[in-house]
């Protein structure tokens, strides 16, 4: 190494990505890729509608029995059939958010090759990648929140009529709103952050040659 | 003080240098070797074409020199300096300022306009937007696109698109523009001025160019042509010398 400790330095404070330049380029190239975004948001819609559904389905019914009854065999029974349903609709979120996210960013080693051509550096790929998942992530869960709480709220009109809204929890459907959110962003950023971190850190004549 | 002098003389002297290179491409329980040790010395300031029948591993050696991929053995220097030594930060500076790429596909970013994959690079070096989008604007005016510079790639000719990807080669004032097949997809007319398009930053402004390619009409514009056959280098030739080897370019069409 010829270079001096000094001028290491300088070079380092000479490559950067601002924030405001990374959200500018992450923005545009969702708005580019609408349609393509969109599809894979759609993915992120399905599984967190599904996931809040289940839930709010649960809170709702907790509430309208504990107006009545105590909890009965059936009820017990109802309520373990539950568990099931949110564990694997998390599951499907795992599955359906993390490869949703991976194909889109998978598809476009070739761009985060080029990036690196002109002088990004491991984590730029990273950031970039991440902000448009954080977007897509929020988006997609907060569409699928609102669906999956609309749709259980109508599940639960069909099942007790309109006394259904006496005891609606509504602080509940809130909390499970946010918690959606969160495992919708979570998961969509942790499925984008592996291939892009994969992909910046291969040589860019590598990561430009992979064709998907 | 004459040392120091010295030094500086013989710290560009070399914009780029290879020491045995080899790569080895492993697949399954093959390993191909497409570069066999190759030794090049190019100097700042010249213009260099590199050809060779396909396969024979121009585009391999031209991402050693790039720091594009790592060579399995040997060195390549860029000003005297080996980069495999590189850490991060220094390779993406020298892939951001000293070398400006172009490709025979072109490689814009689909989801940008002409003018943000000019300014891209700037970005990446610090510029701020306002000046990146005015040397961005002279640039795609220099290379004769002025009037597209919001157009996306996919709304441009092939042509258009390799001139963009030259606007943005230039971006950081390289030392060194590497171009693999600069011509490649183009027609004549469109190739030769991206041609004379490398010849006069060349002339001008003292730009090393190395250019891999089959096009004829490219040796004219070189100061010195490298012959690259089965991973070797087969012969380096100066212009002055070429009339001898036309023969063995008419050779070479078999390839
Ligand atoms: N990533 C890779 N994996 C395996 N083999 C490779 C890889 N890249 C190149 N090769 C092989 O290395 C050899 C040299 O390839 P290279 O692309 O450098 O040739 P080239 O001279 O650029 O040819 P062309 O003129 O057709 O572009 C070829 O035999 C090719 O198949
Ligand atoms: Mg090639």
């Amino acid at each position: 190494m010829s270079l001096t400790a000094r001028e290491s330095a300088g070079i380092r404070r000479q490559i950067k990505l601002p924030n405001s330049e990374a959200v500018k380029i992450a923005v545009r190239s969702l708005k580019i890729r609408f349609w393509r975004s969109i599809i894979t948001a759609a993915g992120i819609v399905l599984a967190i509608a599904f996931l809040t559904y289940v839930v709010t389905a649960g809170s709702i019914e907790n509430a309208m029995r504990a107006e009545d009854a105590p909890m009965d065999l059936a009820a017990m029974q109802k309520a373990a059939t539950r568990i099931w349903l949110i564990a694997i609709s998390l599951l499907i979120c795992v599955v359906g958010i993390s490869n949703a996210m991976l194909m889109s960013v998978t598809e476009r080693y070739r761009e985060i090759g080029t990036m690196k051509c002109l002088g990004a550096l491991d984590w730029f790929v990273v950031k970039l990648f991440l902000i448009e998942a954080a977007f897509q992530g929020i988006a997609g869960s907060l569409v699928g929140a609102v669906i999956g709480v609309f749709a259980a709220v109508l599940a639960g009109m069909s099942e007790y009529g309109f006394a259904v809204f006496g005891s609606m929890p509504w602080g509940t459907l809130f909390l499970n709103i946010i918690l959606a959110l969160l495992v919708g962003a979570v998961l969509s950023t942790l499925g984008a952050i592996y291939p892009a971190r994969r992909a910046g850190r291969m040589p860019p004549a590598d990561a430009m040659r992979t064709e998907v | 003080m004459a040392t120091a002098a010295a030094e500086v003389q013989l710290k560009h002297e070399y914009a780029v240098k290879t020491l045995g290179v080899v790569k080895e491409y492993v697949m399954g329980k093959q390993t191909l070797q497409a570069l066999k040790g190759v030794d090049v010395e190019i100097r700042a300031g010249e213009y260099i074409s590199i050809m060779g029948p396909s396969g024979s591993g121009k585009s391999t050696l031209f991402n050693m020199i790039g720091g594009l991929d790592k060579p399995t053995r040997g060195k390549v220097y860029i000003d005297e300096v080996d980069i495999s030594g590189l850490d991060a930060f220094e390779l993406a500076w020298l892939r951001c300022r000293k070398i400006g790429y172009i490709f025979q596909t072109f490689n814009l970013i689909p989801v940008m306009t002409a003018i943000e994959n000019v300014t891209l690079p700037m970005i990446f070096a610090g510029m701020t937007t306002q000046d990146a989008m005015d040397k961005g604007a002279e640039l795609l005016q220099l290379v004769g696109l002025g009037e597209r510079i919001r157009h996306k790639p996919l709304e441009l000719s092939g042509g258009q698109q390799q001139r963009v990807a030259c606007a943005r080669a230039l971006a950081n004032d390289p030392a060194i523009i590497l171009a693999d097949e600069p011509t490649g997809n183009l027609d004549l007319r469109t190739g030769h001025e991206i041609i004379e398009l490398l010849r006069h930053l060349n002339k001008e402004k003292g730009v090393t160019v190395i250019s891999a390619t089959h096009d004829l009409k490219m040796l004219d514009a070189s100061d010195r042509i490298i012959w690259i056959r089965d991973g070797r280098v087969d012969k380096i030739e100066r212009r002055d010398e070429l009339d001898i080897a036309i023969g063995t370019v008419e050779g070479e069409n078999e390839a």
